[in-house]
C-alpha cells in the first residue's frame, strides 16, 4: 500500500475501534447532547446579550459545537494516545514498516471526521428542536474554521500526551485542562453574564477564540463570517501545539 | 550498551544461526531486554557493533523490518478490535502479509476470530500477540518473555506454537527467565546475569552438564552412600556386580546429572555475587 492507502487503511480500523469504546462514544457524542440540550432547555426564551442579542439556543448550538470540535480532537486523541502508549500498542506498531505519520494521520482523520459527523448532528438537534436556523450560505466559513480549529486542536492534544504520565491521570488532566475553559469562555455560561476580567483571561487561551471564531461563522448577526484574528491565535496554539508533539511526544510506555 | 548511569550490558558476544531458536535466559534485571531492544531497533548501544540480518538496528529501515517480527515483554492489544481484525490491521502494514486466516490456526486460535481482544484470556491474548508478529511473515521473530505469568496450561500451548515456528524455518529469539522453557524449545541458550555472558551452549552441554560428574546414590545398612563419579558407567558396573555376588539389594539407587536447573542456579548466583 501507499502512503496515503495506508492512512486509509489505518483510519478504517480506528473508526471501528472509537465506536466500540463506550467511554469514547459517551464523552465525544453523548456529552456535547446532553450539555446542549440540558442549556437549551433551562434558558429557552432568554436573550443573551452580545452582538446585539441572540436567543440562548441559538447562542449554545455554536458554543457547544466548538465544545464537541475539542473533544472529538483534543481530548479524544489525549486520551486514546496515552492509553495506546502505556498499553504497548505505539512501541508495537513502530516494529512494524508502517511509516509513524500514517499512524498519526489515521487518528488524526479518524477525530477530524467525528468532529464534522457532531457538527451535522448539532445542527440538526438544534434546528429540529430549537428552530436553530443552519446558515448553508456561510459554510464554508463554517468548514475552514472548523478544519482549522481541529487542526490545532489536534496538535495540542499529541503535544498533551507528553505531560500524561499514565493511564490513570488521562482523564484527569485533561478535564482540570478543559472543563475550566469551557466555563470561563462562554461555553456553558454565556458570557454577558461573566465579568470582563473572565473574558480577558479566558482570552490568553486558544478555546475562546476558537469558540468566538466558531460563532462569528454560525451565527449571522456576528458579522463577518472567517473570523481572521481568532483563527489566527488558534493557529498559533496549533502550531505551538505541533513543535512540543514533534520534540516530546512518545512511543514507548513512561511506566516500565 | 548502558542506559542512564548504569552500565546495563557489557561485552555480550552472542551469534544467532538462521533457522535456529535461540533462547537467552536469565533471572529478572539481569539485561535481557536491554539486549533484545537494541537488537530491535529500539534501544541506542552506547558501544559495540550490532547487525541483526545484515544491518544495524539503529539505522535499519522499512525494509529491514519487513523482515522481522517482535512480541514485546508486555504488550496489550485494541480490546475493541477482534482476532481478525488485529490481524487484518497488522497485514496491511507489510508488503506480502501472511493471511490472517493462516495465522489464526498457527496459533490456535480458530473459533475466536471474531471474539474481541478484550474477551480474551491472557495466554490466548498472548497468541494474538504473537500472531501479530507472524502477520508480516517474518524471517527473524524476537519473543521477549512470552510466558511470564502464564498458567501450566497456557504456557502448553505457547510452547505448541513457538515449537511450531522451527517448522515454518522461522529464526526465534527467545528471552526467558525459566529453564525449563529455554530447555524445551531451544536449540542453543546463553545464560546472562548481571550483565555479563556466563554460560552458552546447548541445553544439553550447557556448563559441561554432559561431561560433569554424575551422582549414584544407594542406602546401606539403612545409610545413604552417596558417590560422585565421571564414569557412571564403569562404577555403577562394579557396584551392581558387587551387590549380585553377594544376593544384596542397591536400596533406593539413583543416578542423577546436574539438571539445567542446577548449572543455572550455580552460574548466575555466582555472577550476581561477583557483580554486587
Amino acid at each position: 500500500m501507499n502512503g496515503l492507502a495506508l492512512v486509509g487503511h489505518q483510519f478504517r480500523y480506528d473508526q471501528k475501534a472509537f465506536w466500540r469504546n463506550p467511554a469514547a462514544v459517551f464523552f465525544t457524542v453523548m456529552f456535547p447532547v446532553i450539555v446542549f440540550l440540558i442549556l437549551a432547555v433551562v434558558f429557552n426564551g432568554e436573550t443573551v446579550n452580545v452582538r446585539g442579542g441572540v436567543e440562548a439556543t441559538t447562542y449554545y448550538v455554536p458554543a457547544i459545537m466548538s465544545l464537541a470540535i475539542i473533544s472529538a480532537t483534543m481530548q479524544t486523541l489525549a486520551m486514546t494516545l496515552v492509553i495506546a502508549r502505556e498499553d504497548g500498542r505505539l512501541k508495537r506498531g513502530r516494529g512494524t514498516p508502517m511509516p509513524p505519520w500514517v499512524f498519526i494521520a489515521g487518528r488524526v482523520g479518524n477525530s477530524i471526521v467525528v468532529a464534522l459527523m457532531m457538527l451535522v448532528l448539532l445542527a440538526a438537534i438544534g434546528g429540529a428542536l430549537y428552530g436553530v436556523s443552519v446558515p448553508w450560505d456561510r459554510l464554508p466559513a463554517i468548514l475552514l474554521t472548523l478544519v482549522i480549529g481541529a487542526a490545532s486542536f489536534c496538535c495540542l492534544g499529541i503535544a498533551l500526551t507528553a505531560a500524561i504520565p499514565s493511564q490513570d491521570a488521562a482523564a484527569a488532566i485533561v478535564n482540570a485542562l478543559l472543563l475550566p475553559l469551557y466555563f470561563l469562555s462562554g461555553v456553558f455560561i454565556p458570557e454577558d453574564q461573566l465579568p470582563s476580567g473572565v473574558i480577558s483571561f479566558a482570552d490568553l487561551f486558544p478555546v475562546r477564540h476558537f469558540f468566538d471564531a466558531f460563532f462569528d461563522a454560525y451565527v449571522p448577526a456576528g458579522g463577518s463570517a472567517v473570523s481572521w484574528d481568532n483563527l489566527a491565535v488558534v493557529a498559533l496554539w496549533g502550531l505551538a501545539g505541533l513543535l512540543l508533539a514533534i520534540k516530546f511526544f512518545r512511543w514507548t510506555p513512561r511506566s516500565g | 550498551m548502558s542506559y542512564g548511569t548504569t552500565e546495563a550490558v557489557r561485552g555480550i558476544d552472542l551469534e544467532v544461526e538462521r533457522g535456529e531458536v535461540f533462547a537467552f535466559l536469565g533471572p529478572n534485571g539481569a539485561g535481557k531486554t536491554t539486549t533484545v531492544e537494541i537488537l530491535e531497533g529500539y534501544r541506542r548501544r552506547t558501544g559495540g557493533e550490532v547487525s541483526v540480518l545484515g544491518e544495524d538496528p539503529e539505522r535499519a529501515g522499512r525494509e529491514w523490518r519487513e523482515r522481522i517480527g517482535i512480541v514485546l515483554q508486555s504488550g496489550r492489544l485494541d480490546p475493541y478490535l477482534t482476532v481478525r481484525e488485529s490481524l487484518d490491521l497488522y497485514a496491511g502494514y507489510f508488503r506480502s502479509p501472511r493471511p490472517s486466516e493462516e495465522v489464526i490456526s498457527l496459533v490456535g486460535l480458530e473459533g475466536k476470530a471474531d471474539e474481541r481482544a478484550s474477551r480474551l484470556s491472557g495466554g490466548q491474548q498472548r497468541r494474538l500477540d504473537v500472531g501479530m508478529a507472524l502477520v508480516g511473515d517474518p524471517e527473524l521473530l524476537f519473543l521477549d518473555e512470552p510466558t511470564t505469568g502464564f498458567d501450566p496450561s497456557a504456557r502448553r500451548q505457547a510452547w505448541d506454537v513457538i515449537a511450531g515456528l522451527r517448522n515454518l524455518g522461522k529464526t526465534v529469539f527467545l528471552t526467558t527467565h525459566y529453564m525449563d522453557e529455554a530447555q524445551r524449545l531451544a536449540d542453543r541458550v546463553t545464560i546472562i546475569a548481571a550483565g555479563r555472558i556466563v554460560a552458552q551452549g546447548t541445553p544439553e552441554d550447557l556448563g559441561e552438564r554432559d561431561v560433569g560428574e554424575t551422582t549414584i546414590r544407594y542406602l546401606a545398612d539403612g545409610s545413604e552412600v552417596v558417590l560422585q563419579t565421571t564414569d557412571p558407567v564403569k562404577t555403577l558396573h562394579e557396584l551392581t556386580s558387587a551387590a549380585l555376588a553377594k544376593g544384596e539389594e542397591l536400596e533406593g539407587l539413583e543416578v542423577t546429572r546436574p539438571s539445567l536447573e542446577d548449572v543455572y542456579l550455580e552460574l548466575t548466583a555466582a555472577a550476581e555475587e561477583n557483580a554486587g
